[in-house]
């Protein structure tokens, strides 16, 4: 029996599978895609660590902006952790050969100091921040990063299980014994016993089909098991909706383009926000523009063709392939859209699951209390690396201790009868259509500015598609290779997390970072806390617990 | 418009009619699977050219789906020399596993602090996403198949030229069969690499750092010139003293 698994095998995945491999442990890395095909690639603006390169900075700094962007919601203990781990974080990186960005400095050159090659990276300011604290290697901070981490996972040998779908976590009693998965490839369902489980499956802002700047099939497969299995989930109603995705394509350009000095213009040619603003605020001006009729634009003209190539060669490519705009010379139509879900598993100061024993979670599907209601720009990568490390550790201490008995078949016949009924169901429904529309309901209804009626309404809808799913199935049959399934189990997953989301966003009355209602436009100090949910024992429906 | 997939259970090119329009490929094989065909298969990911898993070939080009636009008459087919699994989806492990036959990761870190112009040696080498599209359209491959390739060679390139890299050598070593030797220098990786890196410069360059290490061209000292044989590499031996 391996010791621990690591389901996913983004940034978070590969950093907990290095960490948990450096302590000892028996490691397996199970991903439904490859692990270079992750969302981590996407990431481009930068990763915290106050290093102080670029001029004055500190620890307690990086905390300060983090703890003011969360809006009372984080927990500053975490928080202290992650930025105090933020400078060790990028020391590792650059031990593994992450080429970041550089600045010149000549008195370097034959400084005899450790720690030298970490003073030549470059740094530079995203919104919220007070300091230029971002570490970058050019607008392909994610891809960089997440390459480098595979290149050391080859390194050291890790095992990877590509092509295997989550289905169910194996928890009798409370304690993980591993879990259930589709091979995608053969269609068969396989059960992978082990002592510690780590979900590093990312996040479930996929749900707003259609306006997201995420990938295909992040639909929160983590944070949907983990409700199955009877752990919590929280702060779900927390979305951040980036403030600059291109307008048709919902390609996100980086928030370093207003770092770098990009403006924000209506059609008037106004200014209308202070660009450097966090995202929630931002991202409600543009929102509120959008709606009083205006079209809104990114100027990053000014900046010059030279500066633009050499700082965000790939926004500048995008632009021109999915607009038809150059940059250099012409306004970036934009639009916010839905970015990243601040909420998820609900996890402790050990990252272990919260109602679940030896399974940890760490990255984006996991609420570590580090981003409250409102997420800094590159704090999520360094999230990923820092905590994905940390969650590798900690799920090798409790592998030394646990039962190495197997757990018995249950939840595989469970599962395999499960998929076989999937396959025998007519579809008279295509679930597509409604991939669509849950997208498109919540922006319209669960986005940026939120009402009490229109969120009833959602949630109603939820609740209809939810009857409706039953009619709806996969109309390829094929056992192998089932892309259609895949898909199918994807959109089931997030039409579980809707009615989490909406239900929380209902509670919340008031207004808090990337939460904005109407009506509840302020703070209201009895709402600083979570809002933590869990399904009663008898899985009937969800309980919520303020 | 029409444009005709290859479909690997039959064996055909399958016509699908798209509206009329200017769309990436991505997109139009997601319109077909949602309203057309659901069993149409294929990879894909991020929509944004970064994550690598949509590369298809468009009329015998590889192309990354999600940045094609779309043409009437368009042949589309899975990349060559890779398992097909289904339609469009090909099996990437054995490609993959060039990277680790390569020994392509940094092998010992030496501290060194890079300058601006040290990060831009490798920029474009980094800017990899092994969407294997170099890989495709590699002619080695088929007369080859254990060639290493161009994207692993252009890693190999990328770590040797890290300042940071302590142990280079080791890399080098580990690229000489089926390597920097075997290709033929054709430059299609070249053509076709969507992120416009060069892995057969980046070879050529390995070549060069081969030398200097003590390797030389196999197939180069194999053949007879009709001159009496030297030993050491004829002229190209760094230890051979002129």
């Amino acid at each position: 029996m391996i010791d621990v698994l690591i389901i996913g095998s983004g940034g978070a995945g590969l950093s907990a599978a290095l960490a948990a491999k450096e302590a000892g442990a028996s490691v397996l890395v199970v991903g439904k895609m490859y692990p270079t095909n992750s969302q981590t690639s996407m990431a481009q603006g930068g990763m915290n660590a106050s290093l102080g390169n670029m001029g004055e900075d500190h620890i307690s700094l990086h905390v300060q902006d983090t703890v003011k962007s969360a809006k009372g919601l984080c927990d500053e203990d975490m928080v202290r952790h992650m930025c105090a781990d933020a400078p060790k974080t990028i020391a590792w990186l650059e031990k593994l050969g992450v080429p970041f960005s550089r600045i010149n400095k000549e008195a370097l050159q034959n400084d005899r100091d450790p720690n030298a090659s970490l003073k030549t990276i470059a740094q530079r300011q995203l919104g919220g921040a007070s300091a230029k604290r971002a570490c970058y290697a050019q607008d392909y901070t994610g891809l960089k990063i997440l390459h480098t981490l595979y290149d050391t996972c080859l390194k050291e040998g890790i095992n990877f299980l590509d092509e295997h779908f989550l289905l169910n976590l194996i928890v009798p009693e409370d304690t993980v014994k591993g879990a259930t998965f589709l091979d995608i490839r053969t269609g068969e369902v396989k059960q992978i016993d082990a002592k510690s489980v780590i979900l590093a499956t990312g996040g479930y802002a996929g749900i707003y089909h259609g306006f997201t700047t995420n990938m295909y099939g992040a639909s929160g497969d983590g944070a949907a098991a983990v409700l199955r299995a009877g752990g919590a989930v929280s702060d779900m109603e927390f979305i951040q909706f980036h403030p600059t995705a291109l307008k048709h394509s919902c390609i996100l350009v980086s928030e370093s383009a207003r770092g770098e000095g990009g403006y924000l213009l209506n059609e008037a040619g106004d200014r209308f926000i202070d660009e450097l603003k966090p995202r929630d605020e931002v991202a409600r001006a543009i929102f509120s523009q959008i709606q009083a009729g205006q079209h809104v634009y990114l100027d990053v003209r000014h900046l010059g063709e030279e500066k633009l190539t050499e700082l965000l060669p790939q926004e500048v490519e995008l632009c021109k392939l999915h607009e038809h705009v150059d940059p250099a010379h012409e306004l970036i139509p934009i639009k916010p859209v839905a970015h990243y879900s601040m909420g998820g598993i609900d996890v402790d100061y050990a990252l272990e699951v919260n109602g679940i024993k030896g399974c940890f979670a760490a990255g984006e599907c996991s609420n570590a209390k580090v981003h409250g209601a409102n997420r800094l720009g590159g704090n999520s990568l360094l999230e990923i690396t820092a905590f994905g490390r940390f969650a590798g550790e900690n799920a090798y201490k409790h592998s030394i201790y646990a039962s190495s008995k197997p757990a018995d078949e249950t939840q595989l016949q469970k599962d395999r009868r499960e998929i076989a009924s999937i396959f025998s169901k007519k579809s008279s429904i295509s679930f597509y259509s409604y991939r669509e529309k849950l997208g498109s309901l919540f922006y319209k209804k669960v986005g940026i500015i939120r009402e009490n009626s229109r969120l009833q309404e959602a949630l109603e809808e939820v609740i209809s598609m939810q009857i409706a799913q039953k009619e709806m199935g996969i109309t390829d049959k094929n056992k192998t290779n089932n892309q259609n399934l895949i898909e199918f189990l994807e959109f089931q997953n997030t039409l579980l997390l809707a009615p989490a989301i909406i239900s929380a966003a209902i509670a919340r009355d008031e207004s808090r970072g990337a939460h904005y209602k109407v009506g509840f436009e302020e703070e209201d100090e009895d709402f600083k806390k979570h809002i933590v949910l869990q399904w009663k024992r008898d899985n009937q429906e969800g309980e919520s617990t303020l | 418009m029409n444009i005709k997939i290859l479909r690997s259970e039959t064996n055909t090119h399958q016509s699908y009619t798209l509206p009329a329009g200017e769309i990436p490929l991505l997109s139009a094989l997601v319109y077909i699977k949602e309203t057309q065909d659901a069993t149409l298969t294929f990879s894909a990911g991020c929509r944004a050219s970064v994550c690598g898993t949509c590369a298809v070939r468009v009329n015998g080009r590889e192309e990354l789906a999600c940045s094609y636009k779309v043409k009437p008459g368009d042949i589309i087919e899975p990349l060559q020399y890779h398992p097909v699994l289904r339609d469009l989806k090909v099996d990437k492990s054995k490609a993959q596993e060039t990277l680790r036959r390569g020994t392509t990761w940094l092998q010992q870190f030496q501290e060194s602090p890079l300058s601006h112009e040290d990060e831009k040696r490798t920029e474009k080498q980094t800017d990899c996403i092994l969407c294997d599209s170099c890989y495709s359209a590699c002619p080695v491959f088929a007369v080859n198949p254990d060639f290493l390739g161009p994207f692993a060679l252009t890693r190999a390139y990328r770590y040797t030229e890290d300042k940071r890299e302590g142990n280079a050598k080791t890399i080098i070593d580990n690229i000489q069969n089926n390597g920097v030797w075997d290709c033929t220098l054709c430059g299609e990786c070249t053509a076709v690499c969507p992120k416009n890196i060069d892995p057969k410069m980046d070879i050529t360059m390995l070549r060069s750092t081969s030398l200097q290490y003590g390797h030389s061209d196999p197939s180069f000292a194999a053949q007879s010139f009709g001159t009496p044989d030297f030993g050491g590499g004829f002229g190209f031996d760094p230890n051979a003293g002129f």
